[in-house]
């Protein structure tokens, strides 16, 4: 059925809402990437197998199996929703699928050992709202996730999908949209944070032509997956918000480049687009308005590089993913040489929600200068990992220690990473500091794509330095010297540093290296490649300083850095250490302590490991 | 030169894949892919049939797209393709433990990344999203999350067990 405009959408709501209404009981599973690799496709089957027939006491007839999007919580998987039973369990597994049905479904009485357990209180956590994860979270561009089955345009009509763009397209004028989107304070979510509504207005000042509208879905910071959770979740919300920018800035056709990591996004997008084209929500004369609009999926190939927009263009082209010079700025000539548009997966997402519930109600959240709400994927050392929306300006202590529960084994929180290579990190003495754009800019770190590691007291922040400066340095794309060669010459100082060879001027020499990319590279992957290792030279210069001058790793993570002792009081002199040694840097007498030699041991850590008397330290 | 393994290159599938791409030089990625796809690398024949038969481009470009993105692989890989996560989330949670237990069981490593007898190739990716179950090992489109070291030892002599048998 060919949907035509305004009045029929909320027809057709109706029409969807009462259909699910006639599904009885609903059972919401989470078919993420997380919770697939956890095993919820058996658990769906399992719920299967055991019939849909369901007693009265539950006060309904029938069960339907929803396989839904992330819920965000993907540590937890499998997560198992029973909205109208107000129930969530979590960490489910087949093996448990029966018991939910007949204790809980059938027989109407909850299985408490497959509830969230909150892990300041100890208790049981019933709805999945009250679980502190999910508490202080508001969600507009995750919305719908996890509470669809993203596979199903019903579905997602039914939870408001192409409502906007229905009335957008009635109302026919552009220029209003871009009004709104301006008012909204809307910013661009990929890192720059660019306001949309202007970049919008530069696009749509080139109409007349042929133009473009491009999605960039290259999720290439390591540690963020909130476009992949969208993409997954509410392929549908992407698409209208893609549809909506197309029509205010007079482009037709449409490009969304996904990451190739992400199999199951570029699956649920092409069911979605096929999905769409058919009811008249996509194609020509989209609702019979006369507005026409196609999506093409592209898959990336593997390059960080290619989540610049420059370099993204030149990907979809299908050319070697390098940057171009800017001016010309996309907006002038883009794609193809065309005036093109280009907005990352969560701005998108955030469009049709702006338009339904009006810029004033967008505005309304986060801080002054950067509105709405934002995803943060909360990973590393906290009890809660997983991905997250809070409104702008909301402090790292309630993120790490409300939402995300605290750290881990109770250790000491040492550092967050925000903003993957490209950021900055953010101490202790920044856990009062709202998370905006500005606020994390003064401080030397940045929003960027939403990244967020939390590093714990054993993290060696050197260490971490090094990872990202790897990173950057594999990724570099070659284009510009500065970048190619000053990228690969930090890294060999701080692979020195972590090996304990590192000297003081090193230290100098880093800063000015990193200055040097920073002024000399073209694009946003060499302007801010040194960032990680500017802002922890600056929190955690004593930690340098320790490997340099001390030869030693504070956190006792830079293995060369380690030296084993063996404490003679404790040691048996039992020998099985110096058995275990693959280097035979152990020796000693029966029945007395034995010894390490230093110059012999390759700090692999055998020893300990092997010693049942806990004789042997790591210094 | 042609290798004993390039002369049963099947140009003419090649030449469907690029027909039902347009001949277009903007669809060599995707054209690239699903070469790859069919030969698990780019066959260097492959790669210059690509390059004369596509108005706009060269053998030279071609080589230069593919040499540029990290999933192309002019090598062949194995039949497990086993890819290791290095992301930030994987790695403060422990991936370069898994790793170094992949390279020492495989026997591979820094320049051959396939093991001889062809079974398993290894690959480090930086990121595959699935941060919340760091970290994280992938092998053939199948997630397995929350590895260790020993975790994917006993994965990859499953792996050989049901392949021996």
């Amino acid at each position: 059925m060919v949907i035509e405009l305004t009045k029929d959408i909320y027809k057709e709501q109706e029409r969807v809402k009462q259909e699910i209404a006639q599904q009885g009981l609903r059972v919401l599973v989470c078919t993420g990437t997380g919770c697939i690799a956890n095993g919820s496709l058996n658990v769906i089957e399992k719920f299967k197998e055991l019939g849909v027939n369901v007693s009265a006491l539950t006060n309904y007839d029938k069960m339907t199996l929803v396989p839904t999007g992330c819920h965000g919580f993907c540590e937890q998987g499998v997560l198992v929703i029973i909205p109208e039973l107000h129930t969530a369990y979590v960490k489910v597994k087949v093996e448990d699928v029966e018991e939910i049905y007949n204790s809980h479904i059938v027989g109407g009485k909850p299985v408490e050992r497959l509830l969230y357990v909150d892990p300041k209180t100890g208790e049981h956590v019933h709805k999945s709202e009250e679980i502190n994860f999910y508490a202080k979270q508001v969600r507009t561009a995750l919305e719908n996730c996890g509470h669809i089955n993203a596979e199903c345009l019903d579905e997602a009509i039914s939870v408001h999908a192409y409502e906007a763009l229905s009335n957008i397209l009635k109302e026919n004028n552009p220029d209003k949209v871009i009004e709104e989107v301006e008012k909204s304070g809307l910013r661009g979510r990929g890192g720059a944070g660019f306001s949309t509504g202007l970049k919008w207005k530069f696009t749509a000042a080139n109409k007349g032509g042929k133009s473009y509208v491009v999605c960039n879905g290259d999720e290439g910071d390591p540690g963020a997956f909130m476009d992949r959770s969208v993409m997954e979740g509410d392929p549908h919300k992407l698409l209208e918000g893609m549809a909506i920018a197309g029509f205010a800035v007079g482009a037709d056709e449409a490009y969304i480049y996904v990451r190739a990591e992400y199999p199951l996004a570029i699956k649920r997008l092409r069911i979605a687009i096929e999905q769409a084209e058919k009811a008249g929500f996509l194609g020509q004369n989209i609702m019979g308005s006369g507005f026409n609009f196609t999506i093409h999926i592209k898959e990336g190939a593997g390059a960080f590089v290619c989540g610049e927009e420059s370099a993204l263009i030149a990907s979809i082209e299908g050319e070697r993913g390098m940057p171009r010079p800017k001016p010309p700025f996309p907006a002038n000539k883009g794609l193809f040489g065309r005036p093109t548009l280009i907005n990352n997966v969560e701005t998108l997402a955030n469009i049709p929600v702006i338009m339904r519930k009006g810029a004033d109600w967008f505005s309304k959240m986060g801080t002054e200068k950067s509105k709405g709400t934002k995803t943060f994927a909360l990973t590393g050392e906290v009890n809660n990992t997983g991905l997250i929306e809070v409104p702008m300006g909301t402090t790292l202590r309630e993120i790490i220690f409300d939402i995300g529960g605290g750290i881990r084994g109770g250790k000491k929180f040492k550092a967050a990473q925000i903003g993957g290579p490209s950021g900055g990190c953010l101490t202790e003495e920044h856990l009062d500091l709202p998370m905006d754009y500005d606020s994390l800019r003064s401080v030397g770190a940045m929003v960027g794509s939403g990244g967020l590691v939390i590093m714990a007291e054993d993290t060696c922040i050197v260490e971490v330095a090094r990872f990202f400066m790897n990173f950057t340095q594999h990724e570099s794309c070659g284009k510009c010297v500065p970048c190619r060669e000053g990228t690969k010459n930090m890294l060999k100082i701080l692979e020195r540093i972590v090996k304990g060879n590192g000297t003081m001027e090193d230290l100098d020499t880093l800063e000015e290296l990193a200055h040097a990319v920073n002024d000399g590279s073209l694009c946003g992957l060499g302007k801010t490649a040194p960032n990680p290792v500017l802002s922890t030279l600056k929190y955690f210069r004593d930690e340098y300083i320790a490997h340099i001058k001390d030869k030693k790793c504070p956190a006792g993570v830079c293995t060369a850095l380690k030296t084993y002792v063996i404490n003679p009081d404790l040691c048996k002199g039992c020998s099985k250490c110096a058995r275990n040694c693959p280097a035979h840097a152990i020796s000693g007498e029966l029945k007395s302590p034995f010894k390490i030699d230093q110059e012999k041991c390759i700090k692999c850590g055998a020893c300990i490991s092997a010693c049942p008397f806990k004789a042997i330290e790591q210094i | 030169m042609t290798t004993e393994r390039e002369s049963h290159i099947n140009f003419k599938k090649i030449d469907e894949i690029m027909a039902s791409y347009d001949y277009k030089k903007s669809n060599l990625i995707a054209i690239l892919q699903q070469v790859q796809e069919l030969y698990t690398y780019l066959p260097e024949d492959a790669m210059t049939f690509i390059g004369t038969r596509i108005e706009g481009l060269s053998p030279a470009t071609v080589y230069g797209v593919a040499t540029f993105y990290a999933q192309f692989s002019l090598e062949p890989k194995g039949k497990y393709k086993i890819k290791v996560c290095d992301g930030t989330a994987c790695h403060v949670r422990g991936s370069m433990s898994v790793l170094n237990a992949v390279k020492t069981k495989l026997g591979v490593g820094e320049k051959r990344m396939t093991t001889e007898d062809g079974l398993f190739s290894l690959e480090i990716v930086s990121c595959l999203g699935a941060c919340g179950l760091a970290p994280v090992v992938v092998i053939n489109d199948k997630v397995y999350p929350q590895m260790t070291s020993d975790a994917i030892g006993i994965i990859i002599d499953t792996i050989i067990k049901e392949e021996t048998k």
